[in-house]
């Protein structure tokens, strides 16, 4: 029991360590496909290490819910890579919480990142909040619909659980898996703020959404409102890679499978990285209101998903 | 003392508090100090005997020599009133506590108010709550529901000098008494067929499904228009923001729960027979009250308004588990209704705690800025820290954020709903699920919703002068709104805690409970099984507090200073309140998206410079979003029922000579059908 909960400890700090690198190597491999200069793959480390040195400004009308929000945000989305297996199935932390309580750690972090975005009462705060909560209010649907499909399938709402179902059945071609996972990717596009949704690299006032509402943000506190931006997008990937093709995950916790789960997990979300660059490169940024039938479509596969479920899997 | 003696002390202090407040008008410290005091004590017999009645081994009857001769007042106390009394019990003790502070604001008012009526009409109305939860007979119920409404309507009524209140006045008593007689019409069926208006005799009513489907429908209708279901909902937003702000806490966090507690003692106790055909009307309805309740809230900028507009989002979500459930008893799967009930069960307590917190704090708001307009706060963190930190806790409890209480009853009522597959019927298997996504999409929306009270109201600069001076208000208010605050938080972590002590209210009324629920530890919830779903509120709470300060600990011991500096303004000099982001602006991409929802009135007055018409000297902006079921729903009816009193009207002459003639005539067929 005791070992369990060291390696989900170990794996959750994994999450910390590793989620840098893996937006070091997106925003590595965009610049390639884009003839660019590219930054060194751990860029992102040394980013967050000099905000972390740097001295913090805080606006003069700050409040205390301005320094506190960073914390929250980066537990309340560490806790939620917690839930999500990494490495191993079959660990502790997978019930403490399940699916649904993953969605409402996001959208515990997303509510504090929106009130920190008001605090400061600019413009851009007010703009980035609104917007955040619109996307967010359209974009946890779709991520839930995706749940329950998988979840009645499975019938668990246990992660680990319901990535061991995926992987006692065997390689079954299910549609309704199919159509959960394509909205699952396009909600994860939207909530970790990839183009076309938002752009992570933009400072242009009329079009971030993100970046708006942190921009009040220096030093320490940014650092870790960075931090866990690149922790959510490897949940994300994460959660796409173990749920649908959970193959190579460690089931029992020996030095062996878990090391043959790290190598697959960095072989999937190596790859998941290049379909989000091509993703990304292979669009153009949508204007806000395009934003609702986007996660409406994303929604609408997850919904058709649960609907080939009940029509075709479990034979009504 | 058993618990019905507890009870009968709270009984006791509402009315003696009503008594009290008599001479309120001469000595204002009497409601101020006395009636609020035996409120208090009142409160806390209630919560005690509620949670004792939850606990005893039977029910506890007594009866009244009031009423009928051959009809004494039945009272009975058993857990499923208990659980009831317990709620009403702890809200009208926070609402005690923060009484005298509030009254401040109204004895000092320039045009005061009767005293005497409000100290009045709250005690009657806390009193008529309770007697509704514990009658154990069909007209003390509905002579205690009828008291209840109607010391409403005087409170609503309040403040009578706006024409506006006098309108949303009528408007709910007009409403009360559809529904009352709706619901007396419910009884009735079960009467005629049981043979007598205890409850007893109606249990033991043998009613056929068109029968039973009748009352349901009538008792369906009647407690849902009083607990505020779409589409009979419009009287709710208007009558419960006008009424004073403890007034308003008790109506929304705790009378729309008498009318649920009507509902499920009607349908589960009294019928008994559950279809689950029921159950798919009541998720319809629910799930859409959900929707339409929480989009209407949105674009809300009156805080109480808003607050109210919530109620039928938080009703809806009560109604939907409540559906699930009977479906599930309905088909033969009672574990799963039990579950579906909890839900339930559990919605109703977390609503009233946070509701009650949120109208508390609305009116705290009001009593220090005199502001009821969003678009007239902001910055009150500063102001009013304590204050802010409670509305905190209640913005997110009702959003359903966990660890905390609105989240547990959303999580339980999804796990009900992904049971769908176990159904036979497949249309109802596809239904349910999405009936869930609805959920999630009204829980998501009201996410912003509260993102949008509490980043408009507290946070930003202020914008007015009101809000630049609002100060902190006084301990007996912070104390209840830290009572229900604290209360967020503990029944939202100890969710084991709270589920273990309700129940016994499904094991009274479906005859099962939930064995395998939290059976682990008090630190695992299992609902159906550890495989199929687990959740640990006090590990979540535990380790985010424990994350987020050992990140603290971690970034702080750095050599690092903080200092102040002006916010980003594009280089135009000091920002100031009215570049901020208004409450219409929040919600406007919301009310775009959404935009059939509403009936949309939106005026922009532009105008332009003299001499250079390219330039925009000045625009002013103007949306107003009306609820729809007024034109569709509310006005029809209202035109017909006017056009039909037109129609009868005819035969009304004015001269008395046709009168009589009428009488004659009337009188000569009474004669013929006698013969």
């Amino acid at each position: 029991m005791i070992e369990a909960w060291l390696v989900a400890v170990a794996q959750t700090l994994l999450y910390v360590a590793g989620a840098p690198l893996l937006a070091g190597w997106v925003k590595r491999l965009k610049c390639h496909m884009q003839n660019r200069a590219a930054p060194s793959l751990f860029q992102p480390y040394r980013d967050i290490a000099k905000l972390l040195r740097k001295h913090t400004v805080l606006a003069e009308n700050a409040s205390w819910l301005f320094r506190t929000a960073p914390y929250v945000i980066f537990g309340a989305t560490l806790l939620a890579a917690a839930v999500v297996p990494l490495v191993a199935l079959q660990l502790p932390t997978a019930a403490i919480a399940d699916a649904i309580v993953l969605a409402g750690f996001l959208a515990l972090a997303r509510f504090f990142i929106a009130l920190a975005g008001l605090d400061v009462g600019t413009a851009f705060g007010g703009m980035g909040s609104s917007r955040e909560m619109m996307i967010g209010a359209l974009a946890e649907p779709a991520l839930l619909m995706t749940v329950f499909t998988v979840s009645m399938s499975a019938s668990t709402t246990n992660l680990s659980e319901a990535m061991g179902f995926t992987l006692t059945s065997g390689l079954v071609l299910r549609p309704s898996f199919v159509f959960a996972m394509l909205g699952l990717m396009l909600v994860a596009v939207a909530e970790t703020g990839r183009v076309p949704v938002d752009n992570p690299a933009t400072h242009l006032e009329l079009t971030m959404v993100h970046e708006a509402m942190i921009l009040e943000y220096t030093g320490r506190h940014l650092a870790l409102i960075e931090w866990a931006s690149a922790i959510k997008l490897m949940l994300y990937m994460t959660l796409i890679a173990n749920l649908f093709l959970p193959w190579g995950i460690a089931i029992e916790l020996a030095p062996r499978e878990l090391a043959g789960g790290l190598v697959a997990i960095a072989a999937k979300l190596a790859l998941l990285g290049m379909v989000l660059v091509v993703w990304e490169i292979s669009l153009a940024k949508m204007r806000v209101f395009r934003v609702p039938p986007y996660l409406g479509s994303a929604f609408l596969l997850s919904l058709l998903g649960m609907l080939t479920n009940v029509v075709l899997e479990t034979g009504g | 003392m058993s618990p019905i003696d507890l009870a009968y002390v709270a009984l006791a202090g509402a009315l003696a508090s009503a008594l009290v407040s008599l001479g309120a008008e001469r000595w204002p410290l009497l409601l101020r100090a006395g009636s609020f005091a035996l409120l208090g004590v009142s409160g806390i017999a209630a919560l005690a005997g509620g949670v004792a009645a939850l606990f005893a081994a039977a029910p506890s009857t007594s009866a009244l020599p009031l009423g009928l001769p051959w009809l004494p007042w039945h009272l009975r106390l058993d857990p499923l009133s208990g659980f009831f009394l317990a709620v009403v019990g702890l809200v009208v003790f926070a609402v005690s506590l923060y009484g005298p502070g509030y009254m401040r604001g109204y004895v000092h008012a320039r045009n005061r108010q009767s005293l005497v009526a409000l100290g009045l009409f709250t005690g009657l109305f806390i009193l008529g709550m309770y007697l509704v939860i514990m009658a154990g007979d069909a007209f003390l119920f509905m002579v205690a529901w009828e008291l209840m409404s109607v010391a409403s309507y005087f409170l609503v009524a309040h403040q009578h000098q706006h024409a506006a209140n006098r309108r949303a006045a009528f408007l709910y008593l007009l409403m009360a008494h559809v529904a009352g007689i709706a619901i007396l019409l419910a009884f009735g069926v079960l009467a005629g067929f049981g043979g007598g208006y205890t409850f007893e005799n109606m249990r033991a009513a043998e009613l056929g499904a068109t029968w039973s489907s009748i009352a349901f429908a009538l008792a369906f209708f009647g407690f849902g228009m009083k607990a505020g279901m779409v589409p009979v909902h419009a009287w709710l937003p208007e009558a419960h923001p006008v009424a004073p702000s403890h007034i308003s806490a008790l109506m929304s966090g705790v009378m729309l729960k008498v009318a649920l507690y009507g509902l499920i003692r009607f349908v589960y106790d009294l019928i008994g027979d559950v279809h689950w055909e029921w159950g798919v009307a009541m998720l319809l309805i629910g799930s859409a009250s959900a929707l339409l309740g929480v989009l209407y809230a949105m674009v809300r900028n009156n805080l109480k308004r808003l607050l109210a507009y919530s109620s039928i989002e938080n009703v809806g979500i009560i109604l939907s588990a409540l559906g699930l459930s009977i479906i599930f008893v309905g088909t033969g799967h009672p574990v799963l209704g039990v579950l579906g009930l909890i839900a339930a069960l559990y919605h109703i307590l977390g609503h009233a705690l946070f509701k009650g917190l949120l109208f508390l704090g609305a009116g705290a708001i009001a009593h220090s800025s005199h502001e009821y307009d969003l678009n007239n706060m902001g910055g009150l963190i500063r102001r009013m820290p304590q204050t802010a930190l409670f509305m905190l806790i209640g913005c997110m409890a009702i959003a359903g954020l966990p660890p905390l209480t609105g989240f547990v009853s959303e999580w339980l009522t999804f796990q009900v709903a992904l049971q769908a597959p176990r159904l036979e019927s497949g249309v109802l298997r596809a239904l349910i699920p999405v009936t869930a996504a609805t959920l999630a999409l009204a829980a998501a929306l009201a996410a912003a919703t509260f993102v949008k009270v509490f980043g408009i109201a507290f946070l930003g600069q202020a914008r007015t002068r009101q809000a630049r001076h609002a100060r902190e208000v006084d301990i007996g208010m912070r104390a209840a709104m830290a009572l229900l605050a604290l209360g967020c938080v503990l029944f939202g972590v100890l969710q084991n805690v709270v589920i273990n002590a309700i129940d016994v209210v499904p094991q009274m009324l479906i005859g099962q409970g939930l064995p395998t629920a939290t059976a682990g530890s008090f630190l695992w919830f299992t609902p159906i099984s550890p495989k199929v779903a687990s959740y640990s509120a006090p590990l979540v709470f535990v380790a985010i507090f424990g994350i987020a300060g050992l990140t603290w600990l971690f970034v702080h011991t750095r050599r690092t200073t903080t200092r102040r500096g002006y916010p980003w303004e594009c280089g135009y000099g000091q920002v100031n309140a009215r570049m901020q982001y208004t409450a219409t602006a929040f919600s406007q991409p919301i009310q775009r998206i959404f935009a059939p929802v509403w009936d949309l009135r939106e005026d922009i007055d532009e105008k332009r410079h003299p001499s250079q018409p390219q330039i925009v000297a000045s625009i002013r902006h103007q949306v107003q979003a009306f609820d729809k079921s007024w034109s569709r729903l509310y006005e029809p009816i209202g035109h017909l029922v006017l056009a039909g009193a037109r129609r009868i009207g005819l035969i009304q002459t004015g001269s008395i000579h046709t009168y009589l003639a009428y009488s004659f005539f009337t009188l000569l067929f009474l004669l013929w059908v006698v013969t």
